[in-house]
């Protein structure tokens, strides 16, 4: 009976989530995959009508603001993220006192939701009563920034804010990729009379490659999926100067009766991921075994 | 150590100068949230307030406006409260199930299935936003919490599975060959032996799911109706609202209020967050 018993038995526990996973996943994105080569409107409609969706996606202007957006935000909010994620990380691993007590500090801003960030930015950028009001009670009678309200520099805001969020995740992941490196290497290295910068240029940064690639890929499939942050901080304004994909796509679906195309720049946004991601998870899964 | 007092001392203060960096925004959103109007116009966004008062905290729980409605976010954030303790439940326990079948059950084909679960942690959600709606529809439970809950439910599967799957790879087969000789069978061996052992992946998992869920907007706005808004949407609403004066204090307060139970969690548990963080990432 045992035998018989363990061989359907697993496999019939773990059906119904797998099967309501795979549906949710794979028969959804196939879904959207139709509704992008439809008709649809304001309702879906069914009436195929080939690629015009995806033509009409990559004609509209606000499309075209929105990939720029995302090649400006994700340049700086990766490179941002990155750069003093890694600073972080290195500092963290020479041996701090108050180490536990810096990292919860640098960590915390992952535990609150990008609209709390956004709603906290928005304040401290806004040309009013924030930052430029504080400089001038300073004493810098001149000082203007009101990059939070301009077309061209809104961008930015968003991406000093992003990274304000993520470094500290950046940090964690490279915190723990140092931790996994031997320190007989570094110790060896210092009798060789090596400095200790030195070190981490040649020796320690480059043996975190592994480290290096899933901690870009997570970035940037952050970058990507970026919604929350942009629709707080400026809900994709002024006008539609710091719309992304994922704002661009809610707009269309959501507001403004587009369904197809909505769904069209949706799967763009699969794509790109996918991109990132599926090589990624195919060496992560063929190197374990 | 002595010799390097000056590298020391450049250490320490770039690490400062970044801790006050990060903990800069908190001390605006407290600082102000103790302030009335008056206090904001004619202090700046650094100055500690000279008379402290919770009437902002007051306003955003109880009387704030968030479109036409005046009853603060204290409504958004019982939403908040019904829709993630029985997803975090629901989706933490199929999870600790699924990643107990595809550790110690394996079955051909279990790998594959696994890896394509997998991708879900990954994809863009704006991809299952239009279908998804629909489905909610049919199923008669779109713009109500029920409508949340399920597709935070479904959604949050492939990252529990994960986690269980990578932690109870690495207990050992004997434990459960050994059980197996004594004749416990599938369930008992997880229910007396797997469960037991699973109180770190537990704690981190229950932790993740409750952090994400809360923190959820994209779902929250696009599913969700006039009275099953969660408590980000809430705040969202609440700070774009447009009146004739822009009451920062009661956004910085209302921003606190949906920060602090997340915010708690990592206060007293940021350990397990940390974690979560990492297990999502690197391979465990």
């Amino acid at each position: 009976m045992t035998a018989s018993r363990t061989a359907w038995l697993p496999r019939l526990v773990v059906a119904p989530s797998f099967l309501v996973g795979f549906l949710f996943i794979y028969g959804l994105i196939a879904w959207n995959g139709w509704l992008s080569v439809s008709a649809s409107r304001l309702l879906p409609n069914y009436g195929f009508v080939g690629f015009a969706q995806y033509a009409a996606l990559f004609e509209s202007e606000r499309f075209h603001v929105a990939l720029t957006n995302m090649a400006i935000f994700g340049t700086l909010f990766i490179g941002g993220a990155m750069a003093i994620g890694l600073l972080l990380a290195v500092l963290l691993d020479q041996k701090i006192r108050a180490e536990g007590v810096l990292r919860t500090v640098y960590l915390y801003p992952m535990a609150i939701s990008f609209i709390v960030t956004g709603t906290a930015w928005k304040w401290m950028l806004n040309p009013g009563l924030g930052l430029e009001h504080l400089m001038r009670q300073w004493g810098f009678e001149s000082f203007t920034f009101d990059w939070l309200v301009d077309p061209d520099k809104a961008i930015y805001c968003i991406a000093i804010a992003g990274v304000w969020q993520s470094a500290g995740f950046v940090m964690a992941l490279f915190l723990a990729g140092l931790r996994g490196i031997d320190d007989s290497i570094i110790k060896a290295a210092q009798v060789d009379g090596a400095s200790l910068p030195r070190i981490y240029l040649r020796i320690v940064i480059p043996s975190l490659r592994p480290v290096f690639f899933s901690t870009l890929m997570v970035v940037s499939h952050l970058a990507i999926k970026s919604f929350d942050l942009v629709m707080a901080l400026t809900a994709g304004g002024p006008g539609f100067a710091t719309d992304l994909p994922a704002t661009f796509m809610y707009a269309m679906a959501f507001s403004r009766g587009q369904i197809g195309l909505g769904a069209a720049s949706a799967t763009v946004m699969l794509a790109t991921v996918a991109a990132i991601v599926v090589p990624y998870l195919y060496s992560e899964l063929r190197t374990k075994r | 150590m002595t010799r390097f007092t000056w590298h020391r001392l450049v250490l320490w203060s770039v690490l400062l100068l970044f801790a006050a960096w990060f903990l800069a925004p908190l001390y605006v959103m407290i600082a102000t949230s103790l302030k009335d109007m008056e206090q904001v116009r004619t202090g700046n966004i650094l100055s500690w307030p000279t008379s402290p008062t919770f009437d902002a905290w007051a306003k955003a729980w109880g009387t704030a406006c968030t479109g036409t409605d005046c009853g603060g976010l204290q409504p958004f954030f019982m939403n908040s409260v019904l829709m993630v303790l029985p997803a975090v439940a629901v989706s933490t326990s199929i999870g600790a199930i699924n990643g107990y079948v595809l550790s110690k059950w394996r079955f051909r084909g279990s790998e594959t299935m696994f890896a394509m679960l997998l991708f879900g942690v990954f994809m863009p959600m704006q991809v299952v936003l239009l279908p998804m709606s629909q489905v909610l529809g049919w199923l008669g439970i779109a713009s109500s919490i029920w409508g949340l809950i399920l597709v935070h439910v479904v959604a949050g599967i492939p990252s529990t599975t994960l986690f269980f799957r990578n932690y109870y790879v690495g207990l050992p087969d004997e434990l459960i060959k050994a059980a197996m000789l004594d004749g416990a069978g599938f369930w008992r061996i997880f229910t007396r032996i797997v469960l037991p052992l699973s109180t770190p992946i537990l704690v981190v998992t229950l932790i993740w799911q409750f952090t994400n869920i809360w923190n959820d907007f994209l779902y929250g706005v696009v599913f969700s109706g006039a009275d099953s808004k969660p408590i980000t949407v809430g705040l969202n609403n609440l700070s774009n609202t447009s009146s004739s004066v822009k009451e920062y204090n009661v956004d910085m307060a209302a921003a606190l209020i949906a920060a602090l139970p997340t915010l708690f969690i990592y206060a007293v548990a940021g350990k397990y967050f940390v974690r979560g963080l990492t297990a999502g990432a690197v391979k465990g």
